[in-house]
């Protein structure tokens, strides 16, 4: 039944070629750890994706019930997570998922970078990496104020109060982080929105163009 | 051992193991999600507490509008839900509180207030129309007779519960 879907579709747009040539990628020796263990560290690139797509996943199922709301926000995680079936679980998927994927970024970095890996002519893609790593770092900034406990209330004071203290503009940048004079009402609306769909959407466009190098490269040769 | 010897191939080896551990991981991850997202699905609907709205001896043959308060839960929103009943006793004396929810598509039905119709419960939104009892008049658009709510009658006093539709006519 399936096959027959498969071949349905595949006689009419020759779909084939699509996961063929991702299937029939040859993972090169050096990289490949059944033949040299050390090579796990070439895993972390994967690992970061992986955990960013549970990141996304468990992300978009938590917006289900959030509110972005100053009075209804720490109630609704509240419920979520009391209350909703596997609340917990999907919480703590997204919650602890955000420190592995960070842990993950950083050993990823840490192999590229005593790999050699950013040299001519991958230097364009280091760029990228290092942009994905703030959208990162950006994404666990504005999430953590998300839940308006009294923790996510001083950190998100704390970092703005970092972000203040930028030279020259400093004041600007938190006063459009916080878009008010106090961390409040719009400061929890605008991280929410940030949260949710700019960040996102900027990582999957920076992921794409990795992604996209990668494949024309090739990966690094071995040391 | 040879290849041969064996039913299974290599490729087909790895490929039910890879899609084996690819499923189990898959399913891993999906399992509490999809569960967290289907939960208002499988929940249970608790009974609510009977609310007091009147006494037994003011009830008459003619059905009187009473309007009265729930206490609703709504996940992690608490508030008092505004509910009406058509309140009147039957020619055969017993108690009847009506929903004036529309079994058509939900406007709020009034009772004797289409003089071209005396005597019945119409509806503004497409004209439905119900007897006194609440059966729906046929011809016009409620499929379904009026909601009944749950009642009992303690120290002189009528206490309503939840609506409890009555099937489709
Ligand atoms: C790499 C990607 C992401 C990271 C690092 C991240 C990080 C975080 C963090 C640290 C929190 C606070 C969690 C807590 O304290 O329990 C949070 C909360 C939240 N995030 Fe994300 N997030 C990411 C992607 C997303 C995406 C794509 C969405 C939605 C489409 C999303 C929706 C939410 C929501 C609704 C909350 C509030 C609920 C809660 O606090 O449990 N996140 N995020
Ligand atoms: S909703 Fe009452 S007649 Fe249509």
């Amino acid at each position: 039944m399936l096959q027959k879907v498969y071949d349905y579709i595949d006689e009419r747009l020759d779909i084939t070629p699509l996961w063929r040539d991702l299937a029939d990628h040859e993972v090169p020796e050096h990289v490949n750890p059944a033949y040299h263990f050390s090579a796990f560290v070439y895993c972390f690139g994967g690992l970061t994706f992986f955990t960013i797509v549970i990141q996304i996943l468990s992300g978009m199922f938590l917006t289900m019930y959030y509110v972005p709301d100053i009075n209804n926000a720490w109630d609704s995680v509240y419920y979520l997570q009391n209350q909703v079936a596997y609340g917990q679980i999907v919480r703590g998927m997204h919650h602890w998922g955000a420190s592995i994927t960070i842990v993950m970024v950083f050993l990823h970095t840490l192999r590229v970078f005593f790999t050699g890996a950013y040299k001519k002519p991958r230097e364009l893609n280091w760029i990228v990496g290092v942009l994905l790593f703030f959208v990162i770092l950006g994404l666990g900034f504005t999430g953590y104020l998300l839940p308006w406990d009294m923790k996510a209330l001083f950190a998100t004071k704390v970092g703005l109060q970092i972000a203040e203290s930028f030279p020259f503009i400093g004041d600007w940048i938190k006063l459009l982080l916080q878009g008010s004079d106090i961390v409040g009402a719009q400061t929890l609306a605008r991280f929410f929105a940030i949260h949710v769909f700019f960040l996102p959407a900027l990582l999957m466009g920076l992921m794409a163009a990795h992604f996209l190098m990668i494949r024309r490269q090739g990966i690094s040769g071995p040391l | 051992m040879s290849n041969k010897e064996h039913d299974v191939t290599r490729r087909q080896f790895l490929n039910y193991t890879l899609m084996g551990v690819g499923g189990f991981m898959a399913a891993g991850l999906l399992t509490p999600m999809v569960r967290f997202a289907i939960d208002p699905l499988l929940r249970e609907e608790k009974g609510g507490k009977m609310v007091d709205v009147m006494a037994v001896k003011d009830i008459t043959t003619e059905p009187q509008r009473k309007t009265f308060s729930i206490d609703k839960v709504d996940g992690w929103h608490k508030f008092k839900e505004q509910k009406i009943a058509y309140i009147f006793k039957k020619d055969n004396g017993e108690i009847m509180a009506l929903s004036p929810v529309c079994t058509h598509l939900g406007c709020t039905v009034s009772w004797n207030d289409d003089p071209a119709h005396p005597n019945q419960f119409h509806c503004p939104c497409h004209g439905g129309r119900y007897t006194k009892d609440g059966i729906n008049i046929p011809g016009t658009p409620p499929p379904a007779p009026l909601s009944v709510y749950e009642m009992k009658v303690k120290d002189g006093r009528l206490y309503l519960g939840a609506e409890k539709p009555r099937g489709g006519a």
